[in-house]
């Protein structure tokens, strides 16, 4: 067979008695990635309009910085869906021709529109700062200079007024464009959980409650993955401070401030609480009623897939971070293992419901097994296996790294800059 | 009220306006629902012309009647009249044009698709053809060194 | 090009209407279209299959294969052929070898042999696209690069496809893949290029045993058409709600 023949899928699949001969577990590990990352967007977001809308003051600090994060995490929620693409070229049709009745065709839109929310957003609570940015840097000589003055410049967009009422205005703005923001983001993952929900061919997937738990544990990881990304480059940050020989101002010395992470853990397990409540809903419904399909999803969810489902999902991702959380005595530490474990948690959750949708044939007589591709020998299997997925990851923290550069989200008082 | 609120709303309006010219140049004109239905009947129209135009490769045993009239008659009046022609022979599209000779394939497989015993009940369609045992008949030789495939009940040797 | 450039403007600005508006269901015909469209409301394809005479002798696919450039060595098919071996006590043992691209000539099952004195049947089932009235890919589609044209087939667009398996995931019936090599949605579409041209799909024309038979579902005299209306004939998954157009005659409650 010429190279170009790969046949998508075989390279991962392997079927078991008997499934029909086109079927392949044809979304794989990117179709995992992107509602785990679409989810991180929404989540992010959720945590940052806690303060901007509700005025959940002791959350201020996360909020920013996780409203900034929520920017470096938007391309990459398209990412996988790109990677995924068997004609990635023809990426922006759903743009010109969205066919409405498909989930996929909003996904364009919502994320365009959730996008320039979140740009405006930023764009209002940091304008202040661009302003003062560029006169700080009117004088100043060299390249590095000479570049951020021109970003700033554009960042502005002209619009160089900080008098107190325009910054009223601001901050107005920046207000409401929170409170829209959060129906909106959880549009945008609602209707991931809703792409797989309204299948009907599929016996796992299909269910009204599926956008709904895709929400709430699409918040529980956003939140984990903000206060986990903030507790370490906070605690990175002081560490470095104490190293350099404490010159810095005392404010700044200090790490994550176990209030802030305090406020933000119990909302995590609000969340977590309903996805878990959601989740086990779907599942004993499914039990009770016993549809047809019901012998095969046994089959695989307390057979093939029990390590994945009930040892890795629900005891480590979701019962053990919990009872981290609750007991009494938090340390920065423990609440770092229990945020790696919620997150690990989530990840398994969009796994067994990706490819645990897919580990039984559409005929209800066999199963397919996923075996992710590790080391690549194609570009089809790097981006379909661990290296993909790994791509995937690490691209947020390179934005993020970069928009830091220009809009700092984690220096404290920005505000009075 | 000031008036810079607003510019985000213009970069939005840009992108916005970006989208609908890139669907001016890039939508074909002849895209859009043609049909009663969005949902089932959106789509370019031209698409259908160009599945209309795929190549056909089956031609059809009756095409075969001008060039090989003496297989066709072999082949009319035998117990293999239902068998198409280009069942054994592969599709002859391009034939004699480009492929002057299709490959003869000799193979028992070929025979075998239909003639290896299954051992099933009555009531299944395969227990109805006269049915050898691969192990069995004649092994390791090709069926049409003892049997005609155009009317397999002559030259039984 | 003789098309002015007001035209084109027009004609631009009238697709762009027409596109962004696509919940209006009205379109504006010209004659031909309204034409075409009349005459293709005479026809509305639709399928037979037969399990009673199926042999398992895999021709179909075969000539499927050959006929829509499928590349035959892939494990991928837009028809396919599955042997149902029931014994007496109950169990259901199925498979479909390359989907059964080179027929059955073994007794043996996934190298499990079934002892023939302990069969109570066995029977072969073409299966192949549905041409579903209600399709459950087509409404799934978010580019609309596969479609129902107006005489019931469900085609898939080669330029506009994205690929992102979206529809294959929505069948039921699991009879869509990605092609091998135009990286595309790809499934059985009767052989439109035959069916629009008054031949035969290839499977049809390659079955010797009328196992697999194509009717015009608006003619009541098409001898298919007859079977149908007139005889028991059954759907598989009608469950989904998907209305499929593939009839069989002695459909088993095994089958999948
Ligand atoms: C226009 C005339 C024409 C038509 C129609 C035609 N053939 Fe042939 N065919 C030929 C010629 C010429 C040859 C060359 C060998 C010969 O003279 O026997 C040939 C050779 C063959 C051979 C190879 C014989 C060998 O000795 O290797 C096969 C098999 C064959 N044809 C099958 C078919 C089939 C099946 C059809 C109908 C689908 C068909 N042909 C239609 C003209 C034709
Ligand atoms: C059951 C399979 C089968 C069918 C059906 C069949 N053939 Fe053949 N045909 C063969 C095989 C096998 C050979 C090679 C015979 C040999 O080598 O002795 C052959 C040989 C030929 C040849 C070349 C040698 C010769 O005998 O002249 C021609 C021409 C031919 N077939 C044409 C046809 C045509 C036309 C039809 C349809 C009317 C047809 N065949 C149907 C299997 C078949
Ligand atoms: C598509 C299926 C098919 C293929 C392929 C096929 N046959 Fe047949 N064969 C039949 C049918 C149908 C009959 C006739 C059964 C009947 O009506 O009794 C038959 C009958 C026969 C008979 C018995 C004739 C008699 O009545 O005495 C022989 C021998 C035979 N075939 C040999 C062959 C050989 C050799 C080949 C390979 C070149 C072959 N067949 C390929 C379907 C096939
Ligand atoms: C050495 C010559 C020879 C070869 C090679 C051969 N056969 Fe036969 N075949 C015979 C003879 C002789 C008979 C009739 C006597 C018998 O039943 O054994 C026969 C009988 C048959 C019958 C049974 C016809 C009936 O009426 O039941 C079929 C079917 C058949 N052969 C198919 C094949 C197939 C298929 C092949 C290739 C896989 C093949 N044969 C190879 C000589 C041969």
């Amino acid at each position: 067979m010429p190279e170009d023949a790969i046949v998508h899928g075989v390279e991962w699949t392997v079927k078991e008695l008997f499934v029909y001969p086109n079927e392949f577990i044809y979304w794989s590990i990117q179709i995992v990635m992107y509602p785990y990352m679409t989810g991180l967007v929404a989540g992010a977001f959720v945590l940052s309009s806690l303060y901007h809308v509700f005025g959940q003051k002791d959350l201020k600090e996360i909020a920013q910085f996780s409203l900034v994060f929520s920017l470096a995490l938007l391309p990459v929620a398209a990412l996988p869906l790109l990677l995924h693409l068997q004609q990635p070229l023809r990426a922006m049709e759903p743009l010109m021709t969205p066919h409405f009745t498909s989930a996929i065709a909003a996904f364009g839109i919502v994320f365009t529109v959730y996008g320039l929310i979140v740009v405006s957003e930023i764009w209002f609570v940091y304008r202040e700062y661009f302003v003062h940015e560029l006169t700080v840097l009117r004088d100043t000589g060299g390249f590095w200079n000479a570049l951020r003055r021109v970003v700033y410049k554009v960042l502005t967009f002209g619009a160089k007024d900080v008098s107190d009422s325009a910054i009223r205005v601001d901050h107005k703005a920046a207000k409401i464009l929170a409170a829209v923001g959060i129906p909106v983001a959880c549009f945008l993952h609602g209707y991931a959980g809703f792409i797989f929900g309204s299948v009907k061919a599929n016996a796992l997937w299909m269910s009204p409650l599926m956008p709904v738990i895709f929400i709430m544990s699409a918040v529980v990881s956003g939140i984990a993955l903000c206060m986990l990304t903030y507790i370490v480059i906070m605690e990175f940050q002081a560490f470095r401070q104490r190293r350099k020989g404490g010159t810095a101002q005392a404010g700044e010395t200090k790490g994550a401030e176990i209030d802030v992470i305090s406020k933000a853990t119990r909302y995590l397990l609000g969340f977590l609480v309903a996805a878990i409540s959601l989740e086990l809903l779907d599942l004993i419904f499914r039990g009770y009623t016993a549809m047809k399909s019901w012998d095969i999803l046994r089959s695989v969810m307390y057979g093939k897939d029990f390590i994945n489902i009930f040892v890795l999902q629900y005891t480590l991702g979701n019962l053990v971070p919990f009872v981290l959380l609750l007991l009494p005595g938090r340390t920065i530490k423990r609440i770092v293992v229990a945020l790696l474990l919620v997150l690990f948690g989530v990840f398994m959750m969009r796994w067994n419901v990706v490819i645990g949708g897919q580990a039984f044939s559409l005929s209800f007589s066999g199963y397919m097994h996923y075996h992710i591709p590790i080391i690549p020998h194609s570009f089809e299997t790097y981006k379909e296996g661990v290296f993909g997925a790994l791509t995937v990851i690490a691209t947020p923290f390179v934005l993020f790294w970069l928009i830091n550069k220009f809009v700092p989200s984690l220096r404290r008082n920005i505000g009075k800059a | 009220m000031k008036r810079h609120v607003l510019h985000p709303l213009w970069v939005a309006v840009g992108v916005v306006g970006l989208i609908f010219l890139a669907r001016l140049v890039l939508v074909p004109d002849d895209f859009g629902v043609h049909g009663d239905s969005f949902t089932y009947n959106y789509y370019r129209l031209g698409n259908i012309d160009e599945w209309k135009n795929f190549p056909v490769k089956y031609q059809g045993s009756d095409t075969c009647v001008e060039c090989h009239k003496d297989n066709v008659r072999t082949h009319r009046r035998s117990p293999h009249k239902r068998v198409q022609c280009e069942n054994c022979h592969g599709p002859a599209a391009s034939h004699p044009d480009d492929i002057e000779y299709l490959p003869l394939n000799r193979e028992r497989a070929m025979c075998l698709r239909c003639h290896a015993d299954l051992d099933y009940p009555e009531s299944s369609a395969r227990s109805n053809l006269p049915a050898i045992v691969d192990r069995h008949h004649k092994r390791r030789r090709e069926c049409v060194t003892c049997h005609n495939p155009h009317d397999p009940r002559e030259d039984v040797e | 090009m003789s098309c002015s450039r007001r035209n084109f403007l027009k004609d631009a600005a009238g697709a762009a209407f027409v596109s962004s508006l696509p919940l209006s269901a009205f379109v504006i015909l010209t004659t031909e279209e309204a034409k075409a469209a009349v005459a293709a409301a005479t026809v509305r394809w639709g399928y037979l299959v037969d399990t009673n005479k199926c042999t398992g002798c895999g021709m179909c696919v075969k000539a499927c294969k050959n006929e829509n450039e499928i590349p035959y060595d892939a494990p991928v098919t837009r028809t396919w052929v599955e042997r149902y071996v029931v014994t007496k006590d109950g169990t259901t043992h199925i498979d479909s070898p390359d989907g059964g691209r080179d027929g059955f000539t073994s007794d043996k099952i996934r190298d499990e042999e079934v002892d023939p004195e302990n069969i109570a049947k066995a029977f072969f089932v073409p299966k192949l696209c549905n041409q579903c009235d209600n399709p459950a890919c087509v409404q799934v589609c978010p580019v609309g690069a596969t479609y129902k044209t107006e005489d019931g087939v469900v085609l898939i667009d080669r330029e506009w496809c994205i690929g992102c398996g979206y529809c294959i995931m929505a069948c039921p019936y699991g009879v869509r893949f990605f092609h091998p090599d135009h990286k595309v949605a790809d499934k059985c579409n009767f052989c439109y290029h035959r069916i629009t041209k008054g031949m035969m799909p290839a499977c049809v024309e390659s079955c010797a045993f009328g196992a697999r038979r194509l009717a015009n579902l608006r003619d009541p005299d098409d001898p298919v058409t007859k079977i149908i209306t007139t005889e028991r004939v059954a759907v598989l998954k009608d469950e989904y709600g998907t209305k499929p157009h593939v009839f069989y005659l002695g459909l088993d409650n095994n089958v999948r």
